[in-house]
């Protein structure tokens, strides 16, 4: 798993890369009430907006860490964004991307740099 | 003699026992209360109408046939019901209400009994011209007078609102990018501090949004705003005083820098009742900015009325002003109801009226009580006051920027809660049981657990000095460690704390009858 400054993280399965946001993001969030997935064939760019996540405190756009075409949106989230809150690195995954080019995932930040960088803030 | 043994103990009681809980779960003269669709039935009405005697209708077979569901309540339960209701409400009637970017100052009584005149309060919109004339003269003077105080040539009146203003002016800044060639810039730029309806307003036109980076004395970043003003650049909306309750020091090198890459200068104008009198935006190189009347200019607002949001603009976007406005000439006044004639670059129409006239005749009414000398001192008043707040508070509580006067409101973050198990939100909510409505929290996002407060210029040292009393106190009790009474609150409420997140993730927007209760059938037409 790698992932971002802005808290997304990726897992990647052959081409296809799971995001979502970290443990830490979805707690400084708070209570998540609203998630909007992207649908699939939408094209991204590495750090376009993918998603938006919405908790009682506030709304925020959820960067694509990487770039390719949406394969799915978590359909889950639509009813239940407490997910996000749950099991922010697993069942509260937000889209899944079919990748061009893997090199981008290697240029994220692994665990431990992650968490030196939370360290940081 | 003769004793007097009946009638009522005159001695005063010496014991008093207890408090204990009523019998109803009343809580004396504060009534517990339905809503009203729990109070109201089928069998009861405030008015005695003849029943409808229509044998046709025109709705082509849209006519309901099933019962609208309105509750029957007589005119006495539907009285105590709103009188109920307005019992259990924080009002600025009641006391200051320091809710930081709304302005929430008093409505003097007068602009209330203007409003109320029947020949402003009874007019039809459509009512022919020549029997509108006083009201057309109003808007004529309110608009000239709005043109005064900030230097700017035209003013549209209709917008409904400070967010609808912002749409106005960002339709009409559309208008003229596309009236010169220049329909293709997509990029609209707003600082991190913005109220959030400046980015959701350009969103809703069709612009892209991007964010201009904070100093950290809260002020827009000059350099970021330089490289991110691109050619595709169609405006900013920069609101100042700022919502950190901070004047833009650099406002007239941040118009320059947008006018050298043909971006027009959008200023929204929530904050005018800091600078009213003393600033005009025209000066500044504003090209359009909304005026909350229901906010500089005191007419009722946070759920007490309608919006006003008119919007003054320059030179350069004046000719694209959607109508209608009102023109003068030896024939009296009359209304410029449509663009294509008079001036061929309108975008059109905000509303289908004129807008809120009942705002504009309080705003009037406010300039004029006012005059040029009260309304400078309304400017020196709100800044004053916030002032006063900031210096009495900054002992216990942490400014967010501490160096120098604020503007209008001041602004605290919670690094001061740092240890306590004390958040924003707890610390709000115990305002409440001290007898003030909190202040706005959370808001600006880039303050952490901020706390804004603006106290406004109608408050007076003695009411400041109680509230400052109040949130002192509070803050010694939440550094003493006296936790339960903030995690509690409000504890003297009528409803005590809600679930946010489940009103958020599950509301229930509509109410519906239990299943028990029946419905007559319609009343059968004569």
């Amino acid at each position: 798993m790698r992932f971002t400054k802005d808290h997304e993280w990726v897992e990647l399965e052959g081409d296809v890369a799971t995001i979502g946001i970290t443990a830490y993001a979805a707690d400084q969030l708070g209570d998540v009430v609203f998630v909007e997935v992207p649908e699939p064939g939408k094209t991204v760019k590495a750090g376009d907006g993918l998603a938006v996540v919405e908790s009682v405190k506030a709304a925020s756009d959820v960067y694509a860490p990487i770039s390719g075409e949406v394969v799915e949106g978590n359909p889950a989230l639509g009813d239940t964004p407490e997910t996000v809150n749950d099991q922010p690195e697993k069942a509260g995954w937000f889209a899944k991307l079919k990748i061009a080019d893997k090199a981008e995932f290697d240029a994220l930040m692994d665990r431990d740099a992650y968490e030196a960088y939370l360290g940081t803030l | 003699m003769t004793m007097l043994n009946v009638g009522r103990p005159t001695q005063p009681q010496t014991a008093v026992p207890v408090a204990h809980a009523s019998l109803t779960g009343a809580r004396g003269l504060l009534q517990d209360e339905a809503l009203i669709f729990e109070l109201g039935g089928w069998d009861k009405t405030g008015v005695d109408l003849e029943p409808a005697a229509l044998d046709a209708s025109d709705l082509a077979g849209l006519t309901r046939e099933a019962p609208i569901g309105l509750p029957g309540l007589s005119e006495p339960e539907a009285m105590r019901h709103y009188v109920r209701l307005s019992q259990k409400n924080h009002a600025i009637d009641l006391a200051l209400y320091p809710l930081g970017s709304c302005t929430m100052k008093h409505n003097p009584r007068l602009n209330e009994k203007m409003a109320r005149l029947p020949g402003f309060a009874d007019l039809h919109p459509l009512a022919p011209i020549s029997t509108a004339q006083g009201a057309l003269q109003l808007m004529d003077e309110l608009a000239h007078w709005l043109k005064t105080m900030t230097a700017m040539p035209a003013v549209a009146l209709s917008p409904k609102a400070g967010a609808h203003g912002e749409l106005c002016g960002l339709l009409t800044i559309k208008a003229a990018h596309e009236a010169k060639g220049q329909g293709h810039r997509r990029l609209v730029l707003v600082p991190t501090s913005a109220h959030g309806t400046n980015p959701a307003t350009a969103a809703f036109v069709g612009y892209d949004v991007a964010e201009i980076a904070q100093t950290e004395d809260g002020r827009v970043d000059l350099a970021d705003l330089e490289a991110k003003l691109t050619p595709d650049v169609a405006a900013i909306m920069v609101t100042n005083p700022n919502t950190c309750g901070l004047f833009e020091r650099d406002v007239i090198e941040i118009g320059r820098l947008t006018h050298a890459v043909g971006a027009y200068f959008y200023c929204d104008g929530a904050n005018f009742n800091a600078i009213v009198g003393r600033v005009r935006p025209g000066d500044l190189g504003v090209d359009a900015m909304h005026i909350n009347l229901h906010k500089t200019f005191s007419t009722p607002h946070g759920g007490g009325g309608p919006g006003a949001g008119p919007v003054v603009l320059s030179e350069a976007l004046a000719p694209y002003a959607p109508a209608p406005w009102v023109v003068s000439g030896p024939d009296g006044f009359k209304l410029v109801e449509e663009t294509i004639d008079e001036a061929a670059a309108g975008f059109g129409r905000m509303v289908a009226f004129q807008g809120q006239m009942g705002m504009f005749v309080r705003a009037y009414a406010y300039m004029l009580s006012h005059g040029t000398d009260g309304l400078r001192q309304v400017a020196e008043d709100a800044v004053l006051n916030a002032n006063y707040v900031k210096a009495r508070l900054s002992g216990v509580m942490s400014p967010a920027f501490p160096d120098g006067p604020c503007m209008h409101e001041a602004l605290f973050d919670d690094s001061w809660l740092e240890g306590t198990d004390i958040t924003t939100l707890d610390f709000a909510k115990a305002m409440i049981d001290e007898g003030f409505h909190p202040m706005t929290m959370y808001f600006p996002l880039v303050v952490h657990g901020a706390m804004l407060i603006e106290p406004t210029e109608t408050e007076s040292k003695q009411e400041l000095d109680r509230f400052c009393d109040a949130l002192i106190a509070l803050a010694h009790a939440a550094k003493a460690g006296d936790v339960d009474r903030f995690k509690g609150a409000p504890y003297l409420a009528p409803l005590r704390r809600l679930d946010e997140t489940l009103a958020a993730r599950k509301p229930k927007l509509t109410w519906r009858p239990e299943p028990t209760t029946v419905a007559p059938a319609p009343l059968a037409a004569e």
